[in-house]
C-alpha cells in the first residue's frame, strides 16, 4: 500500500499525486516509470515519474484523467493508499554533458519532461524548453520548468496563452538559428512523431519516450512491443526511450487503439456508478 | 484387480467450455481408498525414482489405504509443500506413473489422482498449522515466487532459516498465478498453499522489482545466501510480418490478462481482454493448450491450434490435448504461419500458413518440419496467440555482474544449484529454460539442500 500525501489539480482533468515510496524515491532516475493499481479489481497502468525526493522517500506522479483508471485516481484523496505501486521501471534517460539540448513537452508530457530537463541542465547543458497543449487549462508547470531552462517557450495551439503555435513551430526556428546536441520529447505520440520528422532533416539526435500498453512492466508480456527500425523491442525493458527517428510512430498509435472499446465501457459504467459527469435526464 | 484407474469425474466439455472452474472434478474418498487398493506397495518402489522431489510414493499410498488421509498427506508434506498443485499439473505419465510396475500390463497406479485427492482433503477439513523449528538465525533471499522459489523458501524455513521471498508483481506463485488457468489451476487453491508455506515463517514482499526496486548485490549484504526462481518470462515471437497487429497476443500476455488480471470478468475488473471469433494458437504444448481452451471460454467461435509438425511430437502432455479436443479445439497440424494480414484499422484478418512435411531428425531428436513448396494458404482469423515458448527472464542476470549467462539467457547453475558467483544459487526455468513445475521444484529442493550447506558451512 503506497499513500497519498498532496494532491494538487495542475490543469483541467490533471492532478498531480505525491506517493509515499521510500524504495522507489531511493533509487528512481530521469525517465523512469512506476506502474500501479489502485484495487484489487484494478488494472496496471505505467506512468512515467514526474519527480522524486529521495530524502522525504516521495515520488510524484502527474495524471490526466482520460480512462476509467486515472478518473478513479482523480477522485480519490490524501491519506487515501494506492494498492500496488511498483518501480522504479525501465531504462533511465542518458543523462551527459551534450551542450545545447532542446526539450520539449507536450500537454502532461510536460510533468516527465521536468526531472530530465532538470538533470540534463544540472550536467551542465544549455536547455531550451518548449512546453505546448491544446489551451491554457492544460498548460502547468512553467514556473517550475523555467526554474531548469535557460530558455523557455510557451505555446498553445489555439492562442489562448504564450505563442499561437504547435510545438514543432519553435522547434523549427532553433534548429534554423543554431546548432543543437540533441531533443529530448515527451507528449502525445502524433506530437512526438512531428518533433521526430522536424529534426530529422538536421540530423539532430532525438529521444522521445513512448507510452504503450503495458501488463507487467518487467517484459514478461510482451504488450508494448514497438518498431525501432527493423526490430522489435520492449518498451518496458528496452525503452521506454528510444531514437525517434527510428520509431515507428503509426504502430505506437494503432496499437494504443486496441482497446478503445473497452475503455469506454469502463468509463461509462465507472461515471454511472459515482454518479459523475455526463447529467443525463436533466432539465435543468 | 482392476486392470485401468479408477475414473476421475470431470465436469462434461459442452458445460465446461461456458464456465472458468476447474475442469477436473477429483477423487471422492471411496474412489480414492479404490484406485489406492491398486498400488502392490513394491518393496523397492520404482516410482519414487520418477519424482523430482522423492516423495514416498507407496508410504502415503499406502494411508489412503487405511483411510488414514491426514497421514497421507503428512507423509507427502515430508517432500513437498505444494501436494494440490503438482496432483493437478505434474506430468505423472513421464515421471512417477511411468516407472510405476502396474503399467507394464495395464495402466498405473493414478498416483497424481491420488496425491490431488489427499491435499484437496486437507485443505477442505482445514489445513494443519506446521510445527515451529527452532530458528538457525540466518536469512536467505528468494527471488520470485514460482514453483522454484516457493518450494526453496519453503523447505529453507523447514530447516529453520528466516526466508523472505521477493516477488515482483502484485500476487504470489508466479506462472502459476499469471499462467496456468483457474479451470486446470484454481487460484483458491494456489492460495492455500502459499499460506502454508507464510505459515511455516516465509515472508513474501510483493511487487518488488529485483535488478530495479533493489539490486542482488544489496540483497547479499542483508541476506546469507540468495536463491534466484525467476522463470522463463520472456515471450518469443516468430518474427514474421504482422505480427505487432492489434489482435496478436505473446500466450503469457494472453494469459496474464485473463488469469492474474481477471479479464474473463472485464468489466467488473478492469482489464481488457480481446478474443474474437476465430482464434488461432501457434504451437502445441501446454501453454498453446490452455489458451485455445481460454479462447474457447471467453467466446470464441472457432479456436485453432496451428503446429508445424505432427501430433506425435506435440509437447502438450497427452490429457491436455484430449481436453482441448472434447472442448472442440481444431488442429492444423504440419501447418506454419507466415503472415499476418490485418484491416485498415491495423486489426488482425487473416493469416496467411504454408503447408510443412516431416523431413530428417534434427538436434531435438524429432523430424525436422520443411515447407511444402508452392502450399500456402489463408485462414480468416481475427486473434493470433503465439505460444511458441519463453525464454529465461533477462531481468536478473542484466543487471549482475559477474553472473554465468548461457546463450539463451539461462543463468549457468550447476546441478546442485551453485552459479558462478558465491552466495548466489539459482533453481527452475530461469536455469534450463522452459519446462515443468515439478522440474522447477525439484531444483528449488535441491537448492535449498545446498544453501543449507553452503550456510552451515560459511559459520
Amino acid at each position: 500500500m503506497s499513500k497519498i500525501i498532496r494532491k494538487e489539480n495542475l490543469a483541467e482533468n490533471t492532478k498531480l499525486f505525491d506517493i509515499e515510496a521510500k524504495l522507489i524515491a531511493e533509487k528512481c532516475l530521469p525517465g523512469q516509470f512506476v506502474i500501479l493499481r489502485l484495487d484489487e479489481t484494478g488494472e496496471r497502468i505505467p506512468l512515467t515519474v514526474a519527480d522524486f525526493d529521495r530524502n522525504r522517500g516521495v515520488i510524484t506522479i502527474v495524471v490526466q484523467e482520460v480512462g476509467k483508471t486515472t478518473f478513479q485516481l482523480g477522485e480519490m484523496k490524501i491519506g487515501d493508499s494506492l494498492l500496488d505501486f511498483i518501480g522504479p521501471l525501465g531504462n533511465p534517460s542518458e543523462i551527459e554533458k551534450f551542450g545545447k539540448v532542446i526539450c520539449v513537452g507536450g500537454g502532461v508530457g510536460i510533468a516527465p519532461i521536468y526531472p530530465i530537463a532538470r538533470a540534463l541542465k544540472e550536467k551542465g547543458n544549455k536547455i531550451t524548453s518548449i512546453i505546448g497543449a491544446r489551451s491554457k487549462n492544460l498548460l502547468f508547470w512553467e514556473e517550475k520548468m523555467r526554474n531548469v531552462s535557460d530558455e523557455l517557450i510557451v505555446t498553445t495551439d489555439d492562442g489562448s496563452y504564450g505563442r499561437k503555435a504547435v510545438v514543432t513551430v519553435p522547434l523549427k526556428e532553433i534548429l534554423d538559428s543554431e546548432k543543437i546536441e540533441r531533443v529530448v520529447a515527451i507528449g502525445p505520440p502524433a506530437m512526438m512523431k512531428f518533433v521526430a520528422k522536424t529534426t530529422l532533416p538536421y540530423k539532430v539526435k532525438t529521444i522521445v519516450s513512448l507510452n504503450s500498453i503495458m501488463v507487467d512492466g518487467t517484459g514478461m508480456c510482451g504488450a508494448c512491443r514497438c518498431k525501432i527500425g527493423e526490430e522489435t523491442r520492449f518498451a518496458c525493458v528496452d525503452g521506454p526511450e528510444f531514437d525517434a527517428h527510428l520509431v515507428d510512430f503509426d504502430l505506437l498509435m494503432s496499437r494504443q487503439k486496441m482497446y478503445l472499446d473497452e475503455e469506454k465501457k469502463a468509463l461509462k459504467r465507472f461515471k454511472g456508478s459515482i454518479n459523475y459527469g455526463e447529467k443525463e435526464n436533466t432539465h435543468a | 484387480m482392476e486392470k485401468k484407474k479408477t475414473p476421475m469425474p470431470e465436469q462434461e466439455p459442452f458445460e465446461r467450455i461456458k464456465n472458468f472452474n476447474e475442469v477436473a472434478l477429483g477423487y471422492d474418498e471411496e474412489d480414492a481408498v479404490k484406485e489406492a487398493g491398486r498400488c502392490l506397495a513394491c518393496k523397492k518402489p520404482s516410482c519414487v525414482k520418477g519424482c523430482p522431489v522423492e516423495i514416498d510414493i507407496p508410504g502415503f499410498i499406502s494411508f489412503i489405504k487405511e483411510r488414514k488421509f491426514d497421514e497421507a498427506i503428512s507423509k507427502i508434506k515430508e517432500k513437498n509443500s505444494l501436494p494440490a498443485i503438482c496432483g493437478r499439473v505434474c506430468p505423472q505419465e513421464t515421471q512417477c506413473e511411468e516407472l510405476c510396475v502396474l503399467g507394464k500390463k495395464d495402466e498405473p497406479v493414478a498416483i497424481g489422482r491420488l496425491e490431488r485427492f489427499v491435499a484437496d482433503w486437507e485443505r477442505k477439513k482445514g489445513m494443519k498449522t506446521p510445527q515451529k523449528v527452532v530458528p538457525t538465525g540466518k536469512k536467505i533471499a528468494v527471488i520470485g515466487s514460482g514453483p522454484a522459489g516457493l518450494t526453496c523458501a519453503a523447505d529453507l524455513a523447514k530447516l529453520g532459516y528466516s526466508v523472505t521471498i521477493f516477488e515482483s508483481l502484485h500476487k504470489t506463485g508466479g506462472v502459476l498465478m499469471y499462467g496456468i488457468p483457474e479451470f486446470r489451476m484454481p487460484k483458491a487453491i494456489v492460495e492455500t498453499e502459499i499460506n502454508y508455506i507464510q505459515q511455516l515463517g516465509v515472508e513474501i514482499r510483493t511487487d518488488m522489482v529485483v535488478g530495479k526496486s533493489i539490486g542482488v548485490d544489496e540483497l547479499l549484504q542483508d541476506f546469507d545466501a540468495v536463491f534466484i526462481g525467476t522463470g522463463a518470462g520472456l515471450p518469443m515471437f516468430m518474427h514474421i510480418p504482422g505480427e505487432n497487429l492489434n489482435g496478436v497476443y505473446s500466450a503469457n500476455e494472453f494469459l496474464t490478462r485473463v488469469n492474474l488480471m481477471k479479464a474473463y470478468r472485464f468489466p467488473e475488473y478492469d482489464t481488457p481482454v480481446r478474443v474474437g471469433k476465430r482464434v488461432a494458437v501457434v504451437g502445441a504444448g501446454n501453454v498453446a493448450m490452455d489458451s485455445a481452451r481460454t479462447a474457447l471460454r471467453l467466446g470464441a467461435e472457432e479456436s485453432l491450434i496451428v503446429y508445424r509438425r505432427s501430433e506425435k511430437e506435440m509437447p502438450a502432455r497427452k490429457e491436455e490435448v484430449e481436453h482441448a479436443k472434447e472442448e472442440g479445439v481444431r488442429f492444423m497440424l504440419l501447418t506454419n504461419p507466415v503472415k499476418i494480414f490485418g484491416d485498415e484499422y491495423g486489426f488482425v484478418k487473416k493469416m496467411e500458413c504454408i503447408q510443412m512435411k516431416l523431413g530428417e531428425p534434427d538436434e531435438s531428436g524429432r523430424r525436422r518440419p520443411v515447407p511444402v513448396k508452392g502450399s500456402e494458404f489463408t485462414v480468416d482469423v481475427d486473434t493470433v496467440i503465439v505460444a511458441i515458448g519463453q525464454n529465461p527472464n533477462p531481468l536478473v542476470p542484466k543487471t549482475m555482474k559477474g553472473l554465468e549467462v548461457g546463450k539463451h539467457g539461462n543463468i549457468i547453475a550447476d546441478e546442485d544449484g551453485r552459479t558462478s558467483i558465491k552466495g548466489v544459487f539459482a533453481g527452475g526455468d530461469i536455469a534450463t529454460g522452459a519446462a515443468t513445475v515439478i522440474s522447477a521444484m525439484g531444483m528449488g529442493k535441491k537448492a535449498a539442500t545446498t544453501i543449507d550447506k553452503y550456510v552451515m558451512e560459511k559459520k
